[in-house]
């Protein structure tokens, strides 16, 4: 596998920016997400923070194209993404998979082949290595042929960013990889996303637990369906900008109309 | 052996080696994507297409069963995907309001035909009784299935896995999703003089359901499947003439049979090897 995608921004000055401009997401007449705006570059880790129905996992799948957007633009690296970019790579929440289904893990690696191989191309050497390479990083050659069921919560996770690697992406969007995760797995998961980050990728994930965020992050998104707030993880989640993303927890204002919201950008 | 020599004896042989190949192959798509109760509605689904061609046509030939069981299952199946795409009904509920108001349709329709003896050949088959004509549909059926099966296999594995991520890969999902019911479709037609629609599910889900309990392999489910589907299909008939018993009934039995087999006795995933560690 060529080294130019991965100390991509490592060794260079100018960082590949992601800019998100005016996101809006509806379903039919709900709206999702409103007026998303930010941008940040490769190299970070962004967390995703709002309440359950903030729009966090909307956003993640507006940006993987798997929900059309509305209105909005996506950019990466000054051009503007149509529906989808084979540098962005998804990954879904832990239970929303089939673990049960027949396949090693390093069929599930190859997987992550498809945008270079295409419908009908053949998988060549080179796509070999782009898997032994995803597999050897991600320390997941002893398990290679392990059905993925056997596997621990860590090891499935670490097995889709592989999938990831193998496809050369340089955006990893997750969907709450660390949901139920323990203390030993989630710290393993932790110091992986620093390194992948470190090594120039672009880190984009939900995340529900707002103790963990600035150690586990660089940047953090406040989210309820518009942006609350956006910048650095240790700052932005002060209890100002909590309040306007989650509102004071009494019945009677649960659900209020909706308050005015400055945002950053 | 003049048993061989007979021309409708050769039919039923090759019938059944084309559409329990095929019909096994495909299984492997039905195991993989759990969704073996939404095949047997589909192919309920059938007997009131056929009645339908009937009624339109006039006459039941061989076309007009075909063209009506199609339609039938065509409607059927594509409609559940549509309808399921708006994510507020899952498909298999969507499958089942569908299937059963098309079988109350055409049951309703079917003392208004003269043809009842003939359709209930259509529900069980008559293998014995295939011509050239349906050798020739199971054929090219076939062959279609099997080619852009291969052609498309990695897309189509990929959205079986997990379709937000394939298709975050640039998978056309929705179009893998058609595409196998369409497959789907065919292949109960092929089957539909052979065994009949009702008994055609059992060769589209027994063959790859066996394999299953004896390998982790994806690949294996769809050739083995294949292998087995055959091997069911052909044994089936000729045990069948040997014990003087319905051939379609025989096929489907002798599947069920091998599946209880690999389930009792599988050494990895079978009753006695796990009772066992």
């Amino acid at each position: 596998m060529s080294d130019e995608h991965h100390d991509c921004c490592a060794h260079h000055a100018h960082h590949h920016e992601l800019v998100i401009d005016a996101l809006q997401v509806r379903y039919r007449n709900t709206l999702a997400l409103e007026d998303v705006s930010f941008a940040t570059s490769c190299g970070n880790r962004v967390a995703l923070v709002g309440p359950n129905g903030a729009g966090k996992s909307t956003l993640l799948k507006a940006i993987a194209g798997l929900v059309p957007r509305s209105a909005g633009k996506i950019l990466w690296r000054g051009s503007a993404v149509k529906r989808w970019s084979r540098e962005f790579a998804y990954l879904p929440q832990r239970e929303e998979v089939d673990w049960s289904f027949p396949i090693t893990v390093r069929g599930l690696v190859e997987m992550g082949r498809y945008p270079q191989t295409g419908m009908f191309g053949r998988f060549t050497a080179k796509d070999d290595a782009a898997v032994d390479n995803a597999l050897a990083s991600l320390d997941l050659l002893d398990l290679q042929r392990r059905q993925i069921r056997e596997l621990s919560g860590g090891q499935q996770q670490r097995t889709f960013l592989a999938r990831a690697l193998a496809q050369e992406a340089h955006v990893l969007l997750l969907d709450e990889p660390f949901t139920g995760l323990d203390r030993n797995a989630s710290r393993q998961l932790g110091d992986l996303l620093e390194r992948l980050a470190n090594e120039g990728r672009l880190v984009v994930a939900s995340h529900h637990d707002l103790a963990s965020v600035p150690r586990l992050f660089d940047e953090a998104l406040l989210l309820n369906t518009r942006p609350v707030g956006f910048g650095a993880a240790a700052e932005i989640l002060g209890a100002s900008n909590l309040d306007l993303a989650f509102g004071h927890i009494t019945d009677a204002e649960d659900r209020a109309a909706p308050q005015p919201v400055t945002s950053d950008l | 052996m003049d048993l061989f020599s007979n021309p409708f004896y050769q039919r039923a042989l090759a019938a059944a080696l084309l559409i329990g190949f095929a019909n096994g192959f495909f299984s492997g798509f039905v195991v993989l994507r759990r969704n073996a109760l939404s095949v047997s509605a589909l192919s309920h689904t059938m007997l009131p297409g056929i009645a339908f061609g009937i009624l339109l046509t006039g006459a039941l030939t061989q076309a007009s069963a075909f063209v009506g069981a199609l339609f039938a299952a065509l409607m059927v199946g594509l409609g559940s995907v549509a309808i399921a795409r708006g994510n507020r009904v899952a498909q298999g509920t969507a499958l089942a309001v569908i299937y059963t108001s098309a079988f109350a349709a055409g049951v309703a329709i079917l003392p208004r035909l003269d043809t009842r003896q003939e359709l209930e050949h259509w529900l069980f088959g008559d293998i014995m009784a295939v011509g050239d004509g349906d050798l020739q549909i199971a054929f090219w059926i076939g062959a279609f299935t099997l080619i852009s099966a291969n052609l498309l296999m990695r897309p189509l594995l990929l959205t079986l896995f997990e379709p937000n991520v394939a298709a975050a890969q640039g998978v056309p999902v929705r179009f893998m999703h058609y595409l196998q019911f369409t497959l789907l479709v065919l292949s109960l037609v092929s089957s539909l003089q052979a065994v009949g629609c009702v008994l055609s599910v059992g060769m589209l889900i027994a063959p790859a359901a066996t394999v299953s309990l004896l390998t982790d392999r994806t690949s294996a489910l769809f050739w083995g499947g294949g292998a087995l589907g055959a091997v069911g299909a052909v044994g089936g008939v000729l045990l069948a003439a040997w014990m003087r018993l319905a051939p379609g009934p025989v096929i489907v039995m002798l599947l069920g049979v091998m599946f209880l087999a690999a389930w009792v006795f599988s050494p990895k995933y079978g009753v006695i090897a796990l009772r066992k560690s």
